[in-house]
């Protein structure tokens, strides 16, 4: 029986559909607190006092704190930059609470600490706070242009400026048979997770090792961080994730809440709880883009791509966190599975008052290829070139695979696609949808009244992230074979998936695996889950481990049974005489011998224990591919889009279990139909924040969304013993993209042009109107 | 998102009820608490006290009467959806009724709850308005009838005092030839309207004899649109007869927000009022 | 003894949670969310927007399905609430579980159990839904991790389920 690549039952379903799950909420731990913060309600001002003495004497209040409480506790009043891997310059961070000057709605002044939640906001709502009220910026468009400052010690809104630059883009665009030009607009965006950011900390004074409970993605960073920030030894915090109800970038960094709950233990002697409400989410969770693109492409008389190049202003928000991923990955990301001879892109990453961005699923690739396809769409229309037709023209062929692209990654290695046919994948996706047949049922629809259009797109998205990510796997005596890695799982079956690795490396039972993830006190080095590398390095990680683990009882067991190696099989936890099954020794019978017994000897050669502790280090990131392609209807009248058909061709390498991997792009695709049709963050130009509640910000719900038909290509990564790929974000990456081509295509009788999303149906209906206005003022 | 303190109340009659109130300063009243919880978990509103009518069963009732149907101020979303009357009687009502929230939120909303807290968005105060409702408002001392388009004097602020409650809703019955629909547009299924029209249309001889529409959505009170009505009584409801008469509709008031600006609800209008009026009017033409 | 000036704020509810008879006493602005969370433990149903949006808080007040973020505990005096916690008996699984289970209907699992109690009710009062139908009893609850496709296939096959077993019990009966 081989478990990977099977479609293998989750294990954690079980737990979780009988509401045992565990999440950050439901810890109590005895005499916990809890705490509520209070937030600004503008989004620049500087602070004159906090007064919290009103607060301080509310019922069931037992401290309410502002940075100069807990500033004698901390080693540095800024939280560190996160996956710090170059420095920036200046300050940048977010304060561990606000300082002098509030630079964002939402952005923490104090904490009350208190009996419960409900009389902690009570006390909440007694603070004082004596601002003077700053000017705002609160358009990135026009943050380094004619604005006030976001923060008033610096002297421009520019934080860095990030270029990417290869071949001539000037010799490609003056030979251009057809240069087209676009300004397109990426609204903000948020995560979203259903569960809240939440964590519990308990500093267990006698021993002086602080415990942290937090629903994070990466519990490694976390604890090194508070490390950093509290002044004190990485060795004496722990970190443990609980069951997390998503991510999706939301927790993908420490936050100023953790740190300050972290030093409030310490300085109380109590163990405290914060989980966010929603609103708080709205506020001070991090949020993805806005970013404005103003990009053009080159091409030649018979459609193949010259040159792109452009600029893009980012919105980063009142603080950076965690560096310029999104950013970054977009400036890179841009050429995706094309070819393109020759690139000039510069990014200004510009700080606005509205809250930080840092990458939401997708981390700059969704932006990227946004920009990239609806270029693409431009230039098939001006050329006169079929928009699959122009794609494919393009699209890196499969003998040119690996193909190394003149970029580097953020860790400076090269941009180079290890494995893959994008144009097997489009064809594959074209055929699905019955591309070829579409302009047909086009024409049909349109005499009945009925506007449809179709849509292609193409997004890669690199995967497996490195540095490394860790598993040590262990058999017990009793044969039970227990995996801790420093991966963390949020709702993507990690732990299944690890088990199915596990069991076919060590021809143990999935049965007697158990898989503990996201506990710093179980293994000392982790990353944790983003960028849609865990099972990429976790899973090689646990496949190499499990494999040493099974060389080592193999060995042993040779040793034992008095044959050969060669002659020896495993299955289900039992090493035994291939031609002899009988003769057999179990592994828990090794574990038990390998630990050791007074005056028994273990084999010279062999070390005591029967466990392996593996740090895999991905040689590069490995790309995986997809194509959308989507039929929609729109209303001409309402504005409405309504999506009939959505197919997605995917390649991820090989898959260990199908039925996650299309629970992975059935996600990403919503999250994609919310960007491209619902989801917007609202700020009016003072950066307050007008859609702040589920009323105001749409997600999708079960009625906009269509069956999602899935098509697998598998071109396993050579960069890996598993030869997998990363697949969590996938789904989103071109969907915006295929879901505007398409709308475009539905409303081409207009000829309206669309450079923005979320595409609302108010939106159509004034492209409409002004089309027609156009066109009678000229008719 | 806790609540903040407050005193809570949960008389048992209506008898109660209304004496409590008439001492309370600074009392809200909850119905379904679809609307209120929320608020109350935001901290928008504050109150004193809280008056819980949840157990005053006697305001929980659908009944017949001459040619009108009754019903109570706390009866359920989701049993006047299920009840066999309205089913029969104000088809109108069960149509509005699928478009407001969802399963979960209709099991306790109520049709005197949504009267009462006149979100501009929202379905039931709009068919009230079309279906030219009355409501009976009762303080400890008098009791009084309101006419649902005189109900509304602002802004989610209905003509109700601080100790009075409503009691019932009267829904008057129309004779055979009466053609209804509810049409409406949000973004996602359940949602609050951006725009929603209710219209209830007799034909007699092929003829207008009546026409009520009520818009939802579009500005800060539910409204009748009287000029369109106007333009009705008297005409065959053929297609251009309706195409000029919701384009003479110019005295709908329209809001601008996030979901929509006022010119984009205008259009709206135009468009969903011209579905409605032609499946009413068809409607209308099969049952006379 | 509670004085007037007490009753105001803190009330003695008795209230029937997955077959149990429970008496507490609580404040008066409790929900009954953290009611079920926080005094009995039951942290089965969870919170994810507190106001009334997402479904994930969904119980069962008597047999109805009800957003309990948006229901204060002393309105359930009296009450019969079922949560996630009252659906597998002992070692058997509810059909809705095992459906969803069977058509990887959950990925982080926190909007599940609402999904599940909204079902419960849905299919109780409409066995054989239409798909339209049972979409939209559905439309009030949010995922953000699955895109819904494998809660629709599960929740149809979990109402297929329900109605072999109830056809089951029915031949049992007769």
């Amino acid at each position: 029986m081989t478990y990977v690549g099977s479609r293998h039952t989750r294990i954690e379903d079980e737990a979780l559909l009988r509401g045992e799950g565990r999440f950050i909420d439901d810890i109590h731990l005895p005499g916990m607190l809890e705490c509520a913060f209070v937030r600004s309600t503008v989004a620049h001002a500087r602070l004159r006092a906090v007064d919290m003495e009103a607060a301080r004497h509310a019922p069931g209040v037992v401290a309410v704190l502002g940075l100069n409480e807990l500033l004698p506790h901390l080693a540095s009043e800024r939280l560190p930059l996160g996956f710090a891997l170059e420095a920036i310059e200046g300050e940048v961070t977010p304060f561990v609470l606000a300082k002098e000057e509030v630079c964002f709605v939402g952005e923490a002044i104090a904490v009350v600490v208190a009996e419960n939640r409900y009389l902690a906001e009570d006390a909440a709502a007694l603070v004082n706070i004596d601002m003077d009220i700053l000017p705002a910026v609160s358009d990135a468009a026009n943050a380094l242009v004619d604005a006030p400052l976001a923060h008033t010690e610096k002297e421009s809104n520019r934080l860095k400026e990030i270029k990417q630059c290869y071949g001539d883009t000037n010799e490609a665009f003056k030979r251009a048979a057809h240069v087209c030009s676009l300004s397109l607009k990426q609204e903000r965006g948020a995560a979203h997770p259903i569960e809240c950011r939440g964590i519990v900390a308990h500093y267990d004074s006698p021993g002086d090792q602080l415990n942290v409970w937090s629903s994070t993605q990466m519990p490694h960073e976390v604890r090194a961080l508070l490390a950093k920030t509290l002044g004190i030894d990485e060795e004496r915090i722990r970190v443990v994730v609980p069951d997390v109800g998503g991510g999706f970038g939301a927790k993908f960094l420490m936050y100023p809440e953790e740190a300050v709950l972290a030093c409030a233990t310490r300085l109380l002697d109590r163990p405290l709880k914060w989980i966010e409400d929603r609103r708080e989410h709205f506020l001070s969770a991090i949020q993805a883009r806005t970013q404005f693109w103003n990009v053009e492409i080159a091409i030649d008389k018979n459609g193949k791509i010259l040159g792109v190049r452009g600029h893009v202003t980012h919105d980063q928000g009142a603080y950076t966190p965690q560096g310029f991923n999104l950013p970054y990955n977009a400036s890179v990301a841009m050429p995706g599975p094309y070819v393109v001879p020759a690139y000039d892109l510069t990014v200004d990453v510009v700080e606005t008052n509205r809250p930080p961005t840092i990458p939401v699923r997708g981390a700059g690739y969704p932006e990227a290829t946004f920009a990239m396809e609806r270029l693409l769409d431009v230039a098939a229309r001006d050329s006169g070139l079929d928009r699959a037709e122009i794609r494919r023209l393009n699209l890196i062929s499969v003998e040119q695979i690996p193909y190394e692209k003149p970029l580097k990654t953020r860790s400076g290695s090269t941009v180079k696609y290890d494995s893959g046919d994008y144009q097997t994948c489009q064809t594959m996706a074209l055929e699905m949808i019955g591309y070829h047949q579409f302009g047909h049922r086009q024409q049909t629809a349109k005499e009945q009244g009925q506007y449809l259009g179709i849509g292609i797109a193409n997004g890669i998205k690199g995967t497996g992230r490195g540095p490394f990510e860790s598993a040590l796997v262990r058999v017990g005596r009793s044969g039970d074979v227990t995996v801790y890695t420093g991966a963390t799982a949020m709702g993507q079956g990690l732990k299944t998936v690890f088990t199915q690795i596990a069991a076919d490396a060590l021809g143990s039972h999935p049965g007697s695996i158990r898989i503990v993830a996201g506990d710093t006190g179980t293994i000392s080095l982790g990353q944790g889950g983003f960028a849609s590398r865990q099972t990429v390095t976790a899973g090689s990680a646990v496949h190499l481990a499990a494999v040493n683990i099974r060389k080592k009882a193999l060995h042993v067991a040779s040793h034992l049974l008095e044959v050969p190696e060669e002659d020896l099989s495993i299955m289900d936890g039992r090493i035994y005489i291939t031609d002899s099954p009988s003769d057999s020794v179990t592994l828990a019978e090794l574990a038990e011998a390998l630990a050791g017994a007074p005056g028994y000897a273990l084999p010279a050669d062999v070390e005591p224990g029967l466990e392996a502790q593996i740090h895999f280090s991905p040689p590069d990131l490995v790309y995986s591919n997809t194509t959308h392609a989507v039929e929609v209807e729109v209303s001409p009248n309402t504005g409405v889009t309504t999506i009939h058909r959505y197919v997605v061709a995917n390649d991820c390498g090989r898959m260990i279990n199908p039925t996650l991997v299309e629970g992975q792009i059935h996600g990403g695709v919503v999250h994609g139909i919310g960007n491209a049709l619902f989801e917007q963050m609202i700020f009016d130009e003072n950066a307050q924040p007008l859609t702040t509640n589920f009323g105001d910000y749409l997600l999708p719900t079960i009625t906009e969304v269509p069956s999602i038909e899935i098509t697998h290509m598998e071109s396993p990564s050579p960069l890996n013993p598993l030869g997998v790929k990363g697949v969590g974000e996938s789904g989103v990456v071109p969907t915006a993209a295929v879901i505007v081509s398409a709308i475009e295509d539905a409303l081409s009788p207009w000829g309206i042009r669309i450079n923005e999303y979320p595409v609302t149906p108010m939106l159509v209906v004034d492209l409409i109107t002004r089309a027609e206005k156009a066109r009678e003022s000229i008719g | 998102m806790k609540p903040p303190p407050f005193d809570y109340y949960d008389p048992s009659s209506l008898e109660e009820g209304l004496q409590l109130i008439s001492t309370l300063d600074e009392a809200k009243l909850l119905a379904g608490g679809q609307s209120l919880m929320p608020m109350l978990n935001m901290r928008y509103l504050a109150p004193q006290s809280i008056v819980d009518l949840n157990r005053i069963e006697e305001l929980r009732f659908c009944r017949s009467e001459d040619s009108s149907v009754v019903i109570g101020a706390m009866t359920t979303q989701r049993d006047l959806a299920a009840s066999p009357l309205i089913r029969e009687q104000l088809p109108l009502l069960v149509e509005a009724l699928s478009h407001v929230g969802h399963l979960q939120t209709r099991t306790r909303g109520t049709l005197g709850g949504s009267i009462c807290h006149l979100d501009p968005a929202a379905e039931l105060p709009v068919a009230a308005l079309a279906l030219e409702a009355t409501l009976q408002v009762r303080s400890a001392k008098e009791a009084r009838e309101i006419a649902m388009g005189d109900f509304p004097t602002f802004y989610m602020t209905p003509d109700i005092m601080p100790a009075e409650i409503l009691t019932e809703i009267t829904f008057p019955l129309h004779a055979a030839g009466t053609g209804y629909a509810f049409e409406e547009f949000a973004r996602r299924h359940g949602d609050f309207a951006i725009i929603s029209v209710a219209v209830s249309l007799s034909l007699e001889g092929g003829q207008v004899t009546y026409a009520r529409v009520a818009v939802g959505g579009a500005g800060s009170v539910p409204q009748r649109a009287r000029l369109l009505e106007d333009a009705l009584v008297g005409a065959r409801p053929e297609d251009s007869v309706l195409d000029e008469a919701v384009r003479l509709s110019t005295d709908i008031e329209y809001i601008a927000d996030v979901h929509a600006t006022e010119e984009y609800r205008r259009h709206l209008f135009f468009v969903l009022a011209r579905r409605a009026l032609t499946r009413a009017a068809r409607q209308a033409a099969s049952e006379s | 003894m509670s004085t007037d000036m007490d009753k105001r704020r803190r009330r003695q509810i008795q209230v029937t949670v997955n077959g149990q008879s429970v008496r507490r006493e609580v404040d008066v602005r409790l929900t009954v969310a953290d009611f079920i969370r926080h005094e009995l433990f039951l942290t089965g149903t969870h919170l994810g927007c507190e106001h009334g949006v997402c479904g994930a808080c969904t119980i069962l007040v008597d047999d109805r399905a009800v957003r309990s973020c948006l229901m204060l505990a002393v309105q359930a005096d009296g009450a019969e609430i079922r949560t996630v916690e009252s659906l597998a008996q002992g070692d058997t699984a509810h059909p809705l579980q095992e459906a969803f289970q069977d058509h990887h209907g959950l990925q982080c699992g926190y909007c599940t159990a609402g999904i599940l109690m909204t079902l419960v009710d849905f299919l109780a009062n409409n066995p054989t839904p239409e798909e339209s139908e049972l979409k939209n009893a559905l439309s009030g609850n949010l995922c953000r991790c699955t895109g819904y496709q494998n809660i629709f296939s599960a929740a149809k096959d979990g109402a297929e389920r329900l109605r072999i077993e109830e056809h089951s019990d029915d031949d049992i009966r007769r």
